[in-house]
């Protein structure tokens, strides 16, 4: 029986010939990814144990983002305590000071996502590397404390479902908004376990940074893993991103693999998508909530804070003023320096923006841009849970760069395309 | 006696089990001054000791933040009976040995501020308050070993040192 990307990467990794869905593994790992939040607890779980190893420090990618730089004293003892086991550690990709980013967009851009490896970051959305034809899943302090330790991980190998995406998207309409619709179609938990394999002519004309942005949300339908098969798209990717290990295994999903669902998405009827609070899966075309006035606009994070966001963002603002509260937040420092080097910072600046140094600060309510009781946020981030970014009464609208920026210069929802 | 504290909502999710504000620290006692902040303001007032969180389909979907699960464990809570679980929060919780119970039945049938008495083992919630027994599929053996060593952790460290 064929298997999918996905169980062949597993079994790779858990040196079996084959592997189904359900199936109890041990994987090698190939990479593990820790930030400021989740990785703290985990040294703190491995020293209390007298654990005091990790399994190859040139395999495990530091980068403090949450709260980075430290927004509070308590912020600034995890990232005390990150940065001191990094060090005795000999860690050796370890992103700190003005080299930190949002880590899912730092990780594929320094070079360290090969395609047919199996990659486990502690944070969810971890998920996003699937773009380049990995197995990634975001995992909790335990695990990754397990990960960090042994470089093993138990994992049920996941029933793949497919999604094939067809047509053109059209003018003003991103990969953005076809993953929300993706999500408003099956909901927060309908690939809850599995794996979402995205495919079909509209996912092969999409850029890397676009793919990026569909597996980042793959977890917001509950999936344990988004992947994307390899491609020209891909390669032309790592050859400008690999640095030192430049070596990779491609696997390809087979003809006669086995697939729990297959959904066809026609992406030529899309619109621009708003998901309207407190769920991922509330997506609408923007002609059914447009007019809304917002408080804030927000326009980075590790969903679509890369640099064609940012390009897409400033083309709608160049020579226009914001009428409420936007940030810009670039997601890497090499993001930064390119929108600086290109000139959107000049247009950010003169429409208004904050624009600020790479954290994902905003996104989850940390800080730099936190929203107060009854405040509305259009954001490109991933997440619009209740409090998500602030207030317990504050809302979150979830859309793409696109509609973010053109709903920034209106300070209400607006649809992009009559700014393009 | 334990009592249950339903929520008869779908998809509760990690930032209103435990916000984003709180997560400067890992401290579980302190985590759990704010369990469930987001969802239900007086949840920590009512919680004691032992108490069951009974919820809808989809709990703990969101971040991978396993605060979330020690805010639950550090307010004491026993379990949670969900008529499903968000997969991380299922994992992050097996992982430190936190037992969790998938039943739609119980969803149904166990009201708020029911007494309730869990025979983990035999797989039986007992209402006491209305008299039902409701059975539920104990967990897998492979989640039962790690829960019976008191964790992934514990018997990683345990298989290191043999």
């Amino acid at each position: 029986m064929g298997m999918t990307i996905t169980e062949k990467i597993l079994a790779r990794a858990s040196g079996h010939e084959q592997v189904e869905p359900g199936q109890l593994v041990d994987a090698n790992i190939d990479v593990v990814m820790c930030h400021d939040v989740t990785t703290p607890p985990a040294i703190s779980m491995l020293a209390k144990r007298g654990i005091d190893r990790v399994f190859d420090p040139n395999k495990i990618v530091v980068t403090p983002d949450h709260f980075q730089p430290p927004k509070d004293v308590k912020s600034a003892e995890l990232h005390k305590r990150l940065d001191e086991w990094a060090k005795r550690h000999k860690i050796k990709y370890y992103y700190k000071l003005g080299r930190a980013g949002v880590c899912h967009a730092l990780l594929p851009e320094q070079g360290h996502i090969r395609p047919g490896e199996v990659i486990v970051g502690g944070d969810s959305h971890s998920c996003t590397y699937g773009a380049l034809a990995a197995f990634s899943t975001g995992i909790g302090s335990t695990d990754l404390a397990a990960s960090i330790a042994t470089g093993k991980l138990w994992f049920r190998v996941p029933a793949s479902m497919k999604f094939i995406l067809e047509g053109t998207l059209g003018e003003g309409v991103y990969s953005k908004d076809a993953i929300l619709a993706v999500i408003a179609r099956i909901a927060t938990d309908g690939a809850l376990y599995r794996a979402m394999e995205f495919t079909g002519p509209t996912v092969e004309a999409m850029s890397m940074e676009s793919r990026m942005t569909i597996t980042n949300m793959a977890i917001e339908a509950g999936a344990k893993n988004g992947i994307i098969g390899f491609d020209e798209v891909t390669k032309a990717y790592l050859d400008e991103h690999l640095t030192d290990v430049k070596d990779y295994t491609v696997l390809a999903s087979d003809d006669d693999a086995e697939y729990v669902a297959t959904e066809k998405i026609d992406c030529s009827a899309l619109e621009p998508m708003v998901a309207l609070p407190h769920l991922p899966s509330g997506g609408v075309a923007i002609g059914d909530c447009a007019g809304s006035a917002m408080d804030q606009a927000y326009i980075g994070s590790c969903t679509n804070g890369r640099i064609e966001d940012l390009r897409v963002a400033a083309d709608i603002m160049r020579g226009k003023q914001v009428a409420i509260r936007t940030l810009v937040v670039p997601a890497t420092p090499a993001i930064w320096k390119q929108a600086k080097d290109e000139g959107l910072f000049d247009v950010f600046y003169e429409a208004g923006c904050v624009i600020s140094a790479p954290t994902c600060g905003a996104c989850l309510g940390g800080f730099m841009g936190v929203l107060a009781e009854g405040e509305k946020c259009v954001s490109t981030t991933n997440r619009n849970f209740v409090g998500r970014m602030g207030h317990p009464k504050s809302e979150v609208y979830l859309a793409s760069p696109a509609t973010t920026a053109a709903s920034a210069v209106e300070g209400k929802l607006t649809d992009p395309r009559k700014y393009l | 006696m334990a009592k249950a504290h339903v929520y008869k909502r779908d998809h509760i999710n990690t930032d209103e089990i435990i916000p984003a504000r709180y997560l400067n620290t890992d401290d579980e006692a302190e985590l759990a001054k704010f369990c469930l902040e987001d969802l239900d303001t007086n949840f920590v007032n009512k919680v004691a000791a032992d108490d069951v969180i009974v919820a809808g389909d989809d709990f703990g979907c969101g971040s991978s933040r396993e605060h979330a699960v020690w805010a639950i464990r550090g307010a004491k809570v026993q379990t949670v009976i969900a008529r499903s679980f968000a997969r991380i929060f299922y994992r992050n919780a097996i992982d430190c040995g936190f037992y969790l119970i998938e039943s739609a039945d119980a969803v149904e049938r166990i009201g708020d501020g029911d007494e309730i008495e869990i025979d983990y083992e035999a797989g039986v919630i007992k209402d006491k308050t209305n008299g039902e027994e409701i059975r539920f599929q104990p967990l897998p053996d492979f989640a039962l070993e790690i829960i019976k060593a008191g964790g992934l952790l514990d018997k990683i460290a345990a298989e290191l040192k043999s």
